[in-house]
């Protein structure tokens, strides 16, 4: 284990899982705020046939130009959804479901008709499904670095415009936000977030990346400032944990382990979240039941004493 | 024309025209809600606008605010369009139409009032934060200034979204329903605001729904049911017929004459 920790490969790989990580959840808490979980798993999942089309196309695997057709089939994908909804009386969760589906079938054909042509076995595309950090080579890892600190910034730089456009986006209209630019912000960062991390972490878990933090860091604050960073801090944390593990063996997928890790952090933050948790709730309600009791036991004594005055 | 004619000529033509709208077409959905709409409002009014269910009272409003797309019209604001005077206009929208679990305090919400006089992408000072605190006050809310907002009730919440406008230091506001479902407090506490905003030459539009107390707070009632039924002054409007007239068959309680 030490001997993996010490190859400067595995060190990038890791820098870039924690920064990605980081970004993930930062992301996570708008589409928590903007009620799209679920939108971030129907996109990720809406991504695969892209990634096997632009590999089709180029024959080659750089990450680029995957990400620019998951991106691609990602936005599809959106677009879909957006006009399901609009154009006939398909609620959006149902939209979602579909496309979710439909894409993720799409790409498994593709991605099966590709792997039996000559050089498609050894593409590695199979890693896009549950995600193979290790594997990256230091390209990759710049390509996916340098778009996570970007999407890092972005969120960052407009911190009060985003809290307001999530908590009350007709007032921001109102005073004069630009809201459809922050709708194609919001869509580009999830998107971006989302194809980046696809390679790491694969298209069926990548949206737990998302879900996970930001709803752990829920538990323990009432700041929407705190709740992005400590959601980017689990994000982070359990995209370090979930790749340091997936190291250790050879082949191992380093999605399944980022998302036991970012597990073990929410099922933490349910029981000892410290604004939410239910050993937070347990004591309060405890306490206030005693409460209670000695309020009202006072009650019955001082109430005997008066009777017993009366009675005199 | 001496500087001065000209001011007076300008503050006339202000007086006449800090709203107008004409021929205002609107649709929700399959459903034509505003038809036609056409009034104009003066300056240091204090309109309700009244109609049943239905009628197209929020419609209206986000439609002049082009919160919602109009089919056709005009809207004019200080005889300008609304992207030219948005720092003179504040809206207050209806207290449901935000998630209340919002992770945030109350003096947070009001400094978003102030965004656009903070500039996009800057922080907010200490004298903005000065500002909020002061319109917190004003509502009666200063002391919940960093209570979460989930645990402030109905009427506190409603104050909070007030004081937000009145940080804003518009000339014309529009306010969604701000007395629905508030306690006694509550209510007392913005007619008070609203009176000292028309003190100031301030133009309120509110959405209203209680007819009992429609006499006793507006000097000004515009009678909706997808057209104008009826606009002006109250005690020439909010007459029993005129409100028959708005309410049709569905009206089951008005106070008699």
């Amino acid at each position: 284990m030490l001997n993996s920790l010490l190859s400067p490969n595995t060190q990038w790989v890791l820098l870039s899982t924690l920064i990605l990580g980081m970004a993930a959840g930062m992301i996570g808490c708008l589409a928590y705020w903007k009620r799209q979980s679920l939108m971030s798993d129907a996109l990720s999942h809406a991504a695969l046939p892209g990634v096997v089309i632009a590999f089709a196309l180029t024959g080659s695997k750089n990450l680029l130009v995957m990400i620019l057709g998951a991106a691609a089939s990602a936005l599809i994908g959106a677009w879909m959804i957006q006009w399901i909804r609009t154009s006939s009386r398909i609620k959006e969760d149902t939209a979602m479901g579909m496309i979710l589906s439909v894409f993720f079938g799409l790409g498994i054909m593709l991605l099966t008709i590709v792997n039996r042509t000559a050089g498609g076995n050894q593409s590695g595309l199979d890693n896009f499904i549950f995600g193979q950090a290790a594997s990256m080579v230091r390209k990759d890892v710049f390509t996916m670095l340098i778009l996570a600190v970007l999407v890092i910034l972005v969120v960052s730089i407009g911190f009060k415009e985003w809290k307001l456009f999530l908590f009350d986006p007709d007032f921001a209209r109102g005073l004069g936000m630009n809201s459809r630019l922050m709708n194609t912000l919001y869509m580009g960062v999830l998107v971006l977030v989302i194809v980046i991390g696809i390679q790491a972490v694969g298209v069926i878990l990548m949206a737990a990346m998302l879900i996970i933090p930001a709803v752990s860091a829920r538990y323990w604050t009432q700041s929407f400032k705190m709740m992005v960073i400590l959601s980017a801090i689990f994000g982070g944390g359990a995209g370090f944990v979930g790749t340091l593990v997936s190291t250790m063996g050879k082949g191992w997928p380093t999605g399944p382990f980022i998302v036991v890790a970012s597990s073990v952090l929410f099922t933490i933050s349910l029981v000892f979240g410290a604004e939410k948790g239910l050993l937070i709730q347990a004591l309060q309600l405890r306490s206030q039941k005693k409460q209670h009791v000695d309020v009202g036991s006072q009650a019955v004594i001082s109430s005997r004493i008066s009777e017993r005055g009366s009675n005199q | 024309m001496s500087k001065q004619s000209i001011t007076r000529y300008q503050e006339v033509v202000n007086k006449m025209s800090v709203l107008s709208v004409q021929d205002l077409n609107a649709s929700y959905r399959k459903n034509k809600v505003l038809h036609n709409v056409s009034f104009s409002v003066e300056q240091g009014s204090l309109t309700s606008i009244v109609g049943p269910n239905g009628a197209g009272k929020s419609t209206l409003l986000k439609v002049m605010l082009e919160l919602h797309p109009k089919l056709s019209g005009n809207v004019s604001f200080f005889g300008s369009s609304l992207s030219k005077t948005k720092t003179r206009v504040g809206y207050v929208p209806q207290r449901g139409s935000v998630d209340w679990d919002f992770p945030t305090d109350a003096l947070d919400v009001v400094m978003m009032g102030l965004y656009g006089q903070v500039g996009w992408l800057k922080r907010p000072n200490k004298s903005h934060k000065e500002k909020a605190m002061a319109s917190l006050d004003q509502m009666g809310m200063a002391d919940f200034a960093d209570r979460q907002i989930s645990q402030l009730s109905g009427g506190q919440q409603q104050r909070v979204f007030l004081a937000r406008a009145l940080v804003q230091d518009a000339d014309l506001y529009f306010m969604d329903e701000p007395l629905a479902g508030v306690d006694a407090a509550t209510e007392r506490a913005i007619m008070t605001t609203l009176k000292d905003l028309k003190t100031a030459g301030k133009t309120v539009m509110v959405v209203h729904h209680d007819l009992q107390t429609v006499e006793d707070y507006f000097d000004h009632v515009l009678l909706l049911n997808r057209t104008v039924i009826a606009h002006g002054k109250t005690e020439d409007v909010f007459t029993k017929d005129q409100v028959y007239r708005a309410y049709g068959g569905s009206l089951r309680w008005m106070k008699e004459a």
